[in-house]
C-alpha cells in the first residue's frame, strides 16, 4: 500500500542507522527511530489536517447546524445531529451557550446531545492522530462507532424524557426569547474564500501550537517504551485476557482531555507491544468524550441527576465499544 | 467622541484572551474612548444569542463570533 510517510520513514531510518550508526533494532536505535519518524510525521498531519477542517468549518456556523436540526424528528434528528458532529468545530467553553441555543430553537433534548457527545469525540486532533498512528481503517471505526454511541445515548436520552432535569432557567430563557431567535447575523456571514482560508490558517496555527509540546513529549514517551519495554509486560498487565482492562483505560481516560495529543503516541507504542486496539480506542473516547472540564461546566444547565444519567450512559457505551472492538479486531 | 461600550464573550480560554487583545490593540489604534468588559459567564453568553465563543458585541450587538479577527478587522467593525 501507498505510504504518505514514506519518505519520513526514510530519513528517520538514514539518521539512525548512517548518521548516527546505531542498529535499528537496538533499544536506543528503536526509540530514537520511533521518536523521529513520529515527531514530522504527527505535526505534518496536525497542521495539513487542521487547515483543511478549519477552512471547512468556516461553512459550519452554529447557527447553521441549529436550523437544519430544528424541526427535525427524534431518530432522523438524533442520526443527523451526531453526523454533523463528526465535522463542526467545538470547544468544550462553548458548550454551554450551544446547549442553551439548541433548546431555545426547539431542538429536542435527545437530539441536542447526540450533537453534543459527537462534535467533541469525534474532534480534529483525535482523528487526525489515529490515522497517522493506526491508519484509516480504524480511525473509520472509531468514527463510525462515536456516531453511534452518540445517537444511541442521545435518543436513550430523548426517550426517558428528562427535560426536568435541564435547569428550570433554561427553559425560562427560551420563553424569553422566542420570536427573536430567528437567526438575525446569519445573514452576515458572507465570507470570501480568502477569509475562509485564512480562518483555516489560523485554526491550523492554534492547534499546532497549544498540541505541539503534548505531542512531542507523548512521543518521547512512547518512544522509550518502543525501545526499551518487554512486550510480555503489557500483554501480561493489559492484554486481551484481562477482562477488566477496557473499564480501567475508561476511567484513567477521564482526567486527561487536553492531552489527547500526547497520549496517542504512547497508546502507539502500548499497541506496538501487544495492548488491544479496542481498548486504545475506548480509552481515547473516554478522553475525549468524558473530560472533567466539559462536565463541570455542563453542570451549570443539566441537574446532577441528568449529568449522572449522561455520564453513566457514556461510560457503558464506550466500555463497550471497547469490547466490541477488541473482538472484531482480536 | 461618545464613548463606546465593547464586550469581549468567552469562557477564557485562549483565544479568548487573544480577542481582548486584539480588540484592546484596535481601540488604541483608533484613538477611541471605549469601555471593555469581558463576559465569562456562559449563561450571559447564551443571554446574547451566542453560540460560538469567543464573540464581540459593540454597544450590545453581536458582530463577531466563533473566531479571532485581527486588530485590523475590529477596527472596521468599531468604525462601522
Amino acid at each position: 500500500m501507498f505510504d504518505p510517510f514514506y519518505l519520513f520513514n526514510w530519513l528517520a531510518t538514514q539518521i539512525v542507522t548512517r548518521f548516527l550508526g546505531l542498529p535499528i533494532n537496538s533499544h536506543l536505535g528503536a526509540s530514537l527511530h520511533f521518536f523521529l519518524y513520529d515527531v514530522p510525521k504527527v505535526l505534518t498531519l496536525l497542521l495539513v489536517i487542521s487547515f483543511l477542517v478549519g477552512t471547512v468549518q468556516s461553512f459550519l456556523q452554529p447557527e447553521r447546524v441549529r436550523q437544519w436540526l430544528a424541526g427535525k424528528r427524534t431518530l432522523g434528528g438524533n442520526v443527523l445531529a451526531a453526523t454533523v458532529g463528526i465535522i463542526t468545530p467545538f470547544c468544550f467553553c462553548s458548550a454551554v451557550p450551544l446547549f442553551i441555543g439548541f433548546l431555545e430553537a426547539g431542538i429536542p433534548l435527545g437530539i441536542t446531545f447526540s450533537y453534543l457527545i459527537s462534535a467533541p469525540m469525534v474532534n480534529e486532533v483525535a482523528v487526525i492522530l489515529l490515522w497517522g498512528i493506526f491508519g484509516l481503517k480504524v480511525t473509520l471505526l472509531y468514527i463510525g462507532f462515536g456516531v453511534a454511541l452518540a445517537i444511541g445515548a442521545g435518543y436513550t436520552i430523548g426517550q426517558l424524557k428528562l427535560e426536568h432535569w435541564v435547569e428550570p432557567f433554561v427553559w425560562q430563557l427560551q420563553r424569553a426569547h422566542s420570536g427573536l431567535t430567528q437567526d438575525q447575523t446569519i445573514a452576515a456571514e458572507h465570507l470570501t474564500w480568502e477569509q475562509r482560508l485564512q480562518q483555516g490558517w489560523y485554526q491550523s496555527h492554534q492547534i499546532v501550537q497549544s498540541v505541539w509540546l503534548y505531542a512531542v513529549v507523548g512521543i518521547a514517551i512512547g518512544a522509550g517504551i518502543h525501545g526499551y519495554i518487554p512486550t510480555a509486560f503489557i500483554t501480561q498487565v493489559a492484554g486481551a485476557d484481562n477482562p477488566l482492562a477496557v473499564p480501567i483505560a475508561v476511567l484513567l481516560g477521564v482526567p486527561l482531555y487536553a492531552n489527547v495529543a500526547g497520549i496517542m503516541p504512547i497508546t502507539e507504542a502500548l499497541v506496538n507491544k501487544g495492548l488491544p486496539l479496542g481498548t486504545v480506542l475506548a480509552f481515547t473516547m473516554a478522553v475525549t468524550a468524558l473530560s472533567l472540564p466539559e462536565m463541570i461546566i455542563l453542570r451549570k444547565v443539566l441537574r446532577p441527576q441528568l449529568l449522572a444519567v449522561f455520564i453513566s450512559l457514556m461510560t457503558i457505551g464506550i466500555i463497550s465499544v471497547g469490547y466490541l472492538f477488541n473482538l472484531l479486531l482480536g | 467622541m461618545s464613548s463606546i461600550q465593547v464586550e469581549v464573550l468567552g469562557s477564557g480560554c485562549k483565544k479568548c484572551q487573544q480577542l481582548e487583545t486584539n480588540v484592546r490593540a484596535a481601540i488604541a489604534a483608533l484613538g477611541l474612548e471605549a469601555e471593555v468588559l469581558h463576559i465569562i459567564d456562559p449563561i450571559e453568553i447564551a443571554n446574547r444569542g451566542v453560540m460560538a465563543t469567543p464573540a464581540l458585541t459593540v454597544n450590545g450587538s453581536v458582530v463577531s463570533k466563533g473566531k479571532v479577527p485581527s486588530s485590523a478587522e475590529i477596527q472596521r467593525l468599531l468604525s462601522a
